[in-house]
């Protein structure tokens, strides 16, 4: 399996990225502020209104190594690809599934299913870990409603009737999600999701972890050769990356979501690390957003056996060995997608 | 793999202080200056035999000299640091 390389995330906003040799170099007016070499490197993300050389978005674009523009808050910006990758064929059919809606239902049930089982077992393990913290026989009543979506999931045949599993799913789960919050009560609830803007410190959070999952994926699946804004069941609208969206259902819950609690619950963010705005928008600072980035980072390098494969890789591999899936059953390689399945 | 580089590079002759910026480049290519003359590459076994080709094109055998160090992957109990000048550890979180 590939190595996990490292990303490089760039915060300050007057910070410029150069390339000299095989280094992207990072400075700061005529201050040199670090020099890396780019074959560590996966991914660059940049934050701000920062600038990237030409030369380096052109050496990065052939290395497959992606730069990811996003705004101080964190909202996407814009992203560089190279040539596309991958064989014309694989996008073909691609294409071919997404307009056609019975053979697109077929994969958005298995995202859907992926999606819905791993919020049930998101639930029961905070059951079997904190049974006392938390209202076990309210925890198992939605797990039990999860297991019944699933059985309709898995009987849909319309993309219609998916989505309405789906919105059932997400409202039952929601109902719960504001328990799985154990510690700092008072300044961390979920009570609904809100975003464009996020209302409270959670929902920030949530946005945030979206955000930073979607760019991961979609590098993920244009490396593998991929067309990552055409989706299957998220409709196709410009600059959207509707198939990244696709593939990570499944991964919100446990990957994002969990990502999320954790920092509540170990204390890694506190109150004082938002800002409200006069619209009512609930930021993360700067400094915050550093904190965050760590974590996530060092959530990317942990290491957990792939369900279906049963190797070990990293977490960070996740939205990749997805992908890799994804264009094997496409090709016909597979009889099925098969969705990342936790436990 | 962390691989510990150093070089002496004989400047004195003719065309030394050309090879000696060269063999430089070569090793800011693929890791970081740690101390003037000394670079902690972070590489692969394919990377590693490409870089030590690279460097062998471009030394004289007659008066320099390179050493490669291989501290292998938990190279991280391995090296201390003291005093001005640390390092930047690349398989930990990059911010900036």
């Amino acid at each position: 399996m590939r190595k996990l390389l490292n990303t490089l995330y760039v915060t300050q906003p007057d910070t410029y990225l150069a390339l000299d040799g095989d280094n992207v170099l990072l400075l700061k007016g005529d201050e040199k502020l670090g020099r890396l070499p780019l074959h560590n490197l996966e991914a660059i993300i940049s934050f701000g209104y920062t600038g990237a050389s030409p030369a380096l978005m052109g050496y990065c674009a052939d290395r497959n190594i992606a730069i990811t523009f996003l705004t101080q808050s964190g909202r996407f910006l814009a992203r560089v690809i190279g040539e596309s990758r991958g064989n014309v064929v694989l996008r073909k059919t691609q294409y071919r599934i997404s307009d056609n809606e019975e053979e697109a239902t077929k994969i958005a049930r298995n995202f859907i299913t992926g999606k819905v089982y791993n919020h049930k077992w998101v639930l029961e393990r905070m059951t079997r870990d904190y049974p006392l913290r938390i209202d076990v026989e309210q925890f198992k009543i939605v797990s039990g409603q999860l297991s019944d979506i699933l059985r309709e999931v898995r009987n849909s045949v319309s993309m219609e009737s998916l989505r309405g599993w789906e919105g059932q799913a997400a409202v039952y789960y929601n109902r719960v999600f504001d328990q799985m919050i154990l510690q700092q009560k008072e300044d961390f609830f979920f009570h609904g999701r809100s975003r464009r803007p996020p209302k409270d410190n959670v929902n920030a959070m949530l946005s945030f972890a979206y955000t930073l999952l979607a760019k991961d994926t979609a590098a993920a699946l244009e490396t593998v050769g991929l067309d990552a804004y055409v989706g299957f069941m998220h409709q196709d609208r410009p600059g959207r990356a509707s198939l990244a969206l696709d593939l990570m259902e499944e991964l919100r819950g446990i990957y994002a979501d969990r990502f999320v609690l954790s920092l509540i619950n170990r204390k890694e963010v506190t109150a004082s690390d938002f800002v409200t705005k006069e619209n009512g928008a609930v930021l993360m600072t700067d400094e915050a957003r550093k904190t965050f980035l760590k974590a996530w980072q060092t959530k990317k390098q942990e290491s957990i056996t792939h369900p279906y494969l049963g190797e070990k890789i990293s977490w960070g591999l996740v939205p990749y060995v997805q992908s890799l899936l994804l264009a094997r059953f496409l090709r016909g390689d597979l009889d099925e997608y098969p969705p990342f399945l936790w436990k | 793999m962390l691989v510990l580089i150093t070089y002496d590079v004989q400047t004195s002759g003719a065309g030394g202080a050309a090879r000696l910026r060269k063999v430089s480049k070569a090793c800011q290519n693929y890791g970081q200056r740690v101390q003037n003359s000394v670079f902690e590459c972070i590489v692969d076994a394919a990377q590693f035999t490409a870089l030590k080709f690279e460097l062998a094109q471009l030394i004289d055998e007659e008066q320099d000299s390179l050493r490669f160090y291989r501290l292998g992957n938990n190279y991280k109990t391995k090296v201390e640091h003291m005093g001005a000048k640390p390092s930047l550890d690349l398989e930990d979180p990059l911010i900036f």
